[in-house]
């Protein structure tokens, strides 16, 4: 059925409300892409097995990304009256015996990170509470899942959905206040007012680029032309960012208004949504999304009745990173290899096939339909002067809690990681942040870790794309990182402990950068091929005096003479590395030692025979049979109740069978293993 | 992209002429006739090529320009299972690199080809977006998290 009118739409959220708070017993596992990678698939089986021959009476439902993806597979149970609780590590055996105590009428408190108590959707401003613990709840106390230290200092505007509805079913978007603004815009305001609101909240590009949004949609709108293109870029290529995966996985609706919105603004009928091949996942939420969407009138000819009309293709990519670049994600779009072209002429008077054309990203777009309902001055209350709203970043690496978050813009990098990330692992130290993927967030710093203002890497400073510990204060905004040299990036943040080897990082960026480099500009091709030539040199110890030096040359000429910011920002890792971690190279170009023992070349396992015991442990792990057996270990003492029975032989690594896997060391447990 | 010349076996056109009617219309789409064609056979065929390069009337460069611009495109037939590392920054220092040494070890055949009985292809990717449960490998689009080389060797035994 179409929707045409307010009505139509409270009928169907009735329906969805009544689907997302059902009178029964209701079990959501998520199955985002992270989840399935835990095993969410088998969960989600044992759960339906459970429901259907089982004859447990339960809904058993697929939601996205609830965010804290380190504890995955999650699952929610929910029965009437009684707090959600989120369950982490969810196995199918642990499934069955949720399910059995489910079915004895009580539910147990085992496995559980916290209980939902109070539901708030954002857009309706509805607010569903649950009766507190011991109203037949989970027995032992349970923490509020919202004050949980992960959740309790972010603030959801693009995520409000990820793992609370099931996106494959338009009901449960609209139950939580969705397309009611889409039918507000269309009905009640006029595309320059759109824009004008847009503006007026200081919405700035969430990929990496942080453009005003709204100045973007006028340009576009004012741009002469037979027709104009809209354009969700959802090739997100940087590794250690997933952001929109997670957001089109979760929500693939919420990033669909705010583009029908958008089109409707720009005055365009056609869009395009640029996917990675990479996420079959969002590929298929999306394509389920567009089909309903045009089931309901929201897409094709006449949306609601408004006589406005728009509809939406999707192109799935073909593995090319640098397709995440506007101009050749739209020559990509036509058809074309996915070459970079001139930005002279703006992609908003002459984009795709010469049109007008307006591209955002999905964090951008599901940020629109919440501006425009809770209006300009409600967003621009949060976060800073120059930087408004929330910004979703992917924390991961040697962070304790990793996952999807969701901050205010304004809050310092030390507080992410501190007290949402949990801080570093025990035992182990802070050494840098990664942001902005291979682009590298440029921070610039001298020495002592004190910003500087110059862009120029053979000048003061490096661009940086790894912050240390003495920057860990910088607020999370486009201004103070760009007053700082730097930029926000799209929302990658990789935390990294002293057991990462910088030049190995750099060489990694390098090297996966020399293969994603289109080949258009000669100085990338080439000259990213010779870093990483020079690179692989350093970390298999093969490294030369002048070595630095020749990599901080050619790092500058790349970076000022290639056409587009593949290559304009391509030896910010080995060029920041060198500024901070100089130490390193010179210790693996002069000593021929890797510092962090990662660079296999320059690292060998032995075994400490004082504090091996014999146990066999390394032996039975190692991959290539290069652990043997030596001398004998002196006799047990006679009476020692912790002394092995017989006597046992120390084990040595020969060194020349060895593939410095450390699977020995991961084995042992008596830290005999060493890394030299 | 694979390039290396191997053994095509003979290739039934019938199917991909359905799938060319139905592209026909829009020059746009070729990339995605181009992952449709690679779904149906796994790979691109030479004569599948000729004919669309024939009946889009497009040069046969152009095609060839697609599919080895793109990385998702091979020019060679492939495994019954494709196997693909995540090398993306949270698995490279998660252990990647040994994931991968261990695959190509265990085997026998190099990153980017295929396995001798066709069973398995080996590739990597450079992101899957996982991060969290790094360090990743899919096999036929499911992804398997936290793997260390003696869980991935289990992991690939279930593959027939």
């Amino acid at each position: 059925m179409k929707i045409r009118s307010i009505a139509d739409l409270d009928r169907i959220k009735e329906e969805g409300l009544g689907l997302l708070y059902p009178n029964r017993t209701k079990i959501v596992v998520g199955t985002a892409t992270c989840g399935l990678a835990a095993g969410a698939g088998e969960v989600l089986e044992a759960f339906r097995r459970a429901a259907g021959e089982g004859g447990l009476d339960a809904v058993v439902e697929e939601s996205g990304c609830i965010g804290f993806c380190q504890m995955e597979p999650l699952v929610t149970v929910h029965r009437p009256g009684t707090p959600k609780i989120v369950y982490h590590a969810m196995t199918p055996k642990k499934a069955e015996a949720l399910c059995r105590e489910l079915r004895e009428g009580r539910l147990s408190s085992a496995g559980a990170l916290g209980e939902i108590r109070c539901e708030t959707a954002l857009l309706t401003g509805e607010e569903r509470r649950f009766a507190a613990n011991g109203g037949g709840g989970a027995g032992a106390a349970l923490p509020d899942f919202d004050d949980l230290p992960f959740y309790r200092k972010q603030l959801k505007i693009a995520l409000r959905n990820c793992g609370y509805i099931d996106p494959e079913d338009i009901r449960h978007y609209i139950a939580r206040g969705g397309y009611y603004t889409l039918r507000a815009v269309l009905a009640e305001r006029t595309p320059d007012e759109i824009i004008d609101e847009i503006t007026k909240s200081g919405l700035r590009g969430r990929g990496g680029g942080g453009f005003p949004t709204g100045r973007k949609w006028r340009s576009c709108r004012n741009a002469p032309g037979a027709r104009r293109y809209v354009i969700c870029n959802a090739d997100e290529g940087d590794p250690g960012a997933f952001m929109d995966r997670s957001l089109l996985e979760g929500d693939p609706h919420g990033m669909l208004e705010g583009m029908i919105i958008g089109a409707f603004a720009i005055g365009s009928d056609r869009g395009y949504i640029y996917v990675r091949n990479e996420y079959p996942q969002a590929v298929k939420k999306l394509m389920r999304a567009l089909e309903e969407c045009r089931a309901y009138g929201l897409l094709g000819a006449d949306i609601m009745g408004s006589g406005v009309s728009f509809d939406v293709t999707i192109n799935r990519g073909g593995g090319a990173f640098v397709c995440g670049e506007s101009t050749a994600l739209m020559a990509s779009i036509e058809g074309k290899v996915g070459e970079p072209r001139a930005k002279y002429i703006h992609t908003v008077e002459q984009g795709l096939h010469n049109l007008p054309t307006c591209l955002n990203n999905v964090e951008t777009w599901a940020n629109v339909p919440v501006v425009m309902h809770k209006g300009a001055a409600w967003f621009a209350s949060i976060g800073t002067e120059g930087s408004k709203g929330t910004k979703v970043f992917s924390l991961v690496g040697d962070v304790k809690h990793s996952g999807l978050i969701e901050v205010p813009m304004g809050i310092s990098i030390r507080e992410v990681l501190y007290d949402i990330g949990g801080g570093i692992e025990e035992g182990h130290r802070f050494k840098a942040v990664q942001t902005g993927g291979p682009s590298g967030g440029t921070i610039l710093v001298d020495e002592k870790g004190a910003t500087v203002r110059t862009s120029t890497p053979s000048e003061d400073g490096a661009p940086l794309g790894f912050v240390p510990e003495s920057l860990l204060d910088l607020p999370v905004d486009f201004d103070s990182l760009t007053e700082a040299g730097s930029m926000m990036g799209s929302g990658g943040m990789i935390v990294m402990d002293e057991k990462n080897c910088m030049v190995d990082i750099a060489r990694y960026y390098i090297s996966f950068l020399c293969e994603e480099s289109c080949g258009r500009c000669l100085p990338c091709r080439e000259g990213l091929r010779q870093m990483a030539a020079i690179l692989d040199r350093i970390t298999s110890g093969r490294g030369e005096h002048g070595d630095i030096e020749l990599l901080e040359e050619l790092g500058a000429v790349v970076m000022d003479t290639s056409l587009c910011a593949l290559g304009g920002t391509a030896a910010n890792p080995p060029l920041s590395t060198i500024r901070y971690f100089r130490d390193e190279y010179e210790a693996h170009i002069y000593d021929k030692k890797c510092p962090a023992g990662v660079c296999k070349a320059l690292i060998r396992f032995v075994i400490d025979p004082a504090a091996c015991t014999g146990c066999g442990a390394c032996r039975a792990a190692c991959p290539v049979g290069a652990v043997k057996e030596g001398a004998a270990l002196p006799a047990p003492v006679e009476g020692d109740p912790a002394a092995p029975r017989k006597a046992r032989l120390l084990h040595e690594i020969e060194q020349a069978a060895c593939i410095k896997c450390g699977a020995c060391a991961d084995a042992c447990k008596f830290n005999a293993v060493r890394k030299e | 992209m694979a390039t290396r010349t191997a053994r095509e076996p003979a290739v039934d056109l019938a199917p991909a002429e359905g799938l060319i009617n139905a592209y026909v219309e829009s020059r746009e789409a070729t990339i995605a006739l181009l992952q449709d064609v690679q779904k149906l056979y796994g790979y691109l065929p030479r004569p599948v090529l000729d004919l669309i390069a024939r009946r889009l009337d497009l040069p046969r460069t152009q095609l060839y320009g697609l599919a080895t611009f793109y990385k998702a495109f091979s020019l060679v037939p492939r495994g019954r299972h494709c196997i693909t590392v995540c090398t993306g920054t949270t698995c490279h220092v998660k252990g990647a690199p040994h994931l991968l040494a261990t695959l190509e070890r265990e085997l026998g055949c190099r990153c980017g080809e295929t396995t001798k009985d066709g069973r398995f292809t080996l590739e990597r990717v450079n992101c899957v977006g996982a991060c969290a449960r790094a360090p990743i490998v899919v096999i036929d689009e499911k992804p398997h998290g936290r793997l260390s080389p003696a869980k991935v060797i289990k992991t690939i035994e279930r593959y027939e």
